[in-house]
């Protein structure tokens, strides 16, 4: 009977927990009980840590260290997650994400002497320590440039290669570390700030755009350092839920490239945005834009049949969810249908613009994914684009010296009206010009989403 | 050499377990609609919180005196919940939203 309650038996447990989690994770219908479910297995391997493993020189004093870490941790980081506003969803889980690459560094800082001599294990150590002070510092740059911190991409003359010789310097002097069975605390202090150094070059110089992808790696990254730590203890539930999210982690970045058409390799290594649009930004572009005023937008859209909302990450920045959800419903009791077309990396994330509107109530329904909307702009009366830009160029389809050719975008110039509210003529992050814009069915609504919107708005309450 | 190899041998299992543990990740993010790609990274994010389980094992088996490792293994735990708490909970709040309305 013992036996059944025993460490090894719950961390059986959550481990189950974690799989079917994470499958559920990938249902909508499912996804938020997946979650519940693999919280509640974590829970579970926390106590069950706590109260069942038997130390050595255990005393009360050190239950309660653990108790108020526990405590305090649960309350900040519960206040931060429920306070934070959903366009900033995607800095928070990058924070997060530094958090457990810092708790696994810190685990390899403090073990590395125990295990002097017993050369794998100090492997484990500072495999999983290297890792996570990686993550710890790249999730922490990556948070600062999701928050508008630190705007620019940083490029230090010949970053690939400074990085690359970096990089191959730790793994040389961690080698040795390893090899000569040292236990210099020096060495692995110079190690611990070393990673650091390397995790906040490796991710200064890719753009705010290319965060999701570099965050969702670094995820995987944690994941890889958390099961160094299992590795290390013989500890099957780090082991396990290390593994999982490492090779998860993995896959979702690729998926992420997928939808943006880039190899990984582009976003890391950043091909992207220096010599290829200085190809793609020619003169091609001739003709002139036509700019329309709220009230010319506001008629076309009354007497439509059909409207498709394109949304964009300016959409978000300019905090207009709540005004596009109003026009919605106001079109629609005028009868208009309107749907809203989500191009799969709208937003700062993948699936960031769909928990964006879903906040302000749209119905699910209603947003249309890019496959499925793709052939019905052919019937559709008004697209309108808000704060969206590479996402709907066709110079994806049909400029082969484009950055973004052959990317997947959502086909707005088949419809019969196009609308596009920019706040100027600036470029979108791919720095390429749009010769959507140029079209003959197109006209610019220019100025900040959220007042052009209210603006379409009263002008339709008038009508 | 020789120690490679007896490292492999002692820890067979969990080899065993991190190669399946590769496969159960592929397949389970397999074929994930691109909606639900930010909620299932913050989830997975949730879960490599389980490095708060090697803190705590940390702080069990720390010398009572040995106040740098304790202090350390302190703040381990408190980041380690932090990426737990939060994870959790801001996934629970994102998919809060996308319950189907009536």
């Amino acid at each position: 009977m013992e036996y059944i309650f025993s460490l090894e038996f719950i961390y059986i447990i959550a481990s189950v927990t974690y799989i079917l989690g994470l499958k559920m994770l990938g249902h909508p219908e499912t996804a938020r009980k997946g979650n519940l479910i693999a919280a509640a297995g974590m829970t579970l391997a926390i106590l069950g840590t706590i109260f069942l493993y038997k130390g050595e020189h255990v005393n009360s004093t050190i239950y309660i260290l653990i108790a108020v870490a526990i405590l305090i941790g649960t309350i900040i980081g519960w206040m931060i997650a429920k306070k934070v506003a959903m366009t900033k969803m995607p800095e928070l889980v990058s924070l997060f994400n530094g958090m457990g690459g810092a708790s696994a560094a810190l685990i390899g800082l403090i073990e590395f002497h125990h295990y002097t001599g017993d050369k794998l294990s100090v492997f484990t150590i500072i495999a999983g320590m290297v890792i996570g002070s990686i993550s710890f510092s790249g999730s922490m740059v990556a948070w600062a440039k999701l928050n508008g911190t630190m705007n620019k991409p940083i490029r230090l003359p010949k970053y690939n290669i400074l990085n690359n010789v970096f990089f191959l310097l730790i793994l040389a002097f961690a080698a040795y570390v390893i090899l000569s069975g040292s236990d210099s605390q020096l060495y692995i202090y110079l190690l611990f700030f070393a990673a650091l150094a390397y995790g906040i070059l490796f991710v200064i110089p890719i753009g705010g755009a290319d965060m999701p992808v570099v965050i969702s790696l670094l995820n995987s990254f944690t994941g890889l350092a958390a099961a160094f730590g299992g590795f290390l203890y013989g500890n099957m539930v780090m082991l396990t839920g290390g593994i999982l999210v490492g090779s998860a982690g993995t896959i979702l970045t690729f998926a992420m490239c997928k939808a943006m058409n880039r190899p990984l390799s582009n976003v890391i290594f950043g091909a992207f945005g220096e010599g290829a649009v200085a190809a793609g930004t020619g003169s091609t572009i001739k003709g002139s834009i036509k700019e329309a005023s709220a009230s010319d937008v506001a008629i076309l859209m009354n007497y439509a049949k059909k409207v498709i909302i394109v949304p964009g990450y300016g959409l978000a920045v300019a905090q207009a969810q709540h005004a596009i959800h109003e026009l919605e419903q106001l079109l629609e009791s005028k009868g208009v249908e309107v749907k809203y077309a989500i191009h799969p990396v709208a937003g700062r994330m993948p699936g960031h613009m769909n928990v964006l509107l879903a906040e302000t109530n749209v119905e699910y329904d209603k947003l249309a994914e890019m496959d499925d909307v793709n052939p019905e702009f052919q019937s559709t009366d008004v697209v309108f684009v808000v704060g969206a830009n590479d996402v709907v160029n066709p110079a994806a389809h049909n400029d082969p010296t484009s950055p973004i050719y052959g990317m997947p975008i959502l086909d707005v110039e088949n419809a019969k009206q196009i609308i596009i509210n920019k706040r100027s003529m600036k470029p979108g992050y791919a720095g390429i010009e749009n010769e959507l814009f140029y079209n003959n069915k197109a006209s610019m609504l220019f100025g900040d989403a959220k007042k052009m919107i209210q603006a379409l708005i009263n002008e339709l309450k008038n009508m | 050499m020789t120690e490679l190899i007896d490292f492999i041998s002692n820890n067979l299992q969990m080899i065993y377990i991190v190669i399946l543990m590769i496969f159960v990740g592929v397949e389970v993010i397999g074929h994930v609609p691109a909606v639900l790609h930010t909620p299932l990274m913050s989830g997975a994010n949730a879960i490599h919180g389980v490095v708060i389980i090697g803190a705590i094992l940390v702080m069990l088996n720390a010398e009572p005196d040995n106040i740098l490792a304790l202090a350390l293994g302190f703040v381990a735990v408190l980041l380690g919940t932090l990426n737990v708490v939060g994870g959790f909970v801001v996934t629970d709040r994102m998919l809060e939203m996308f319950k189907k309305k009536k």
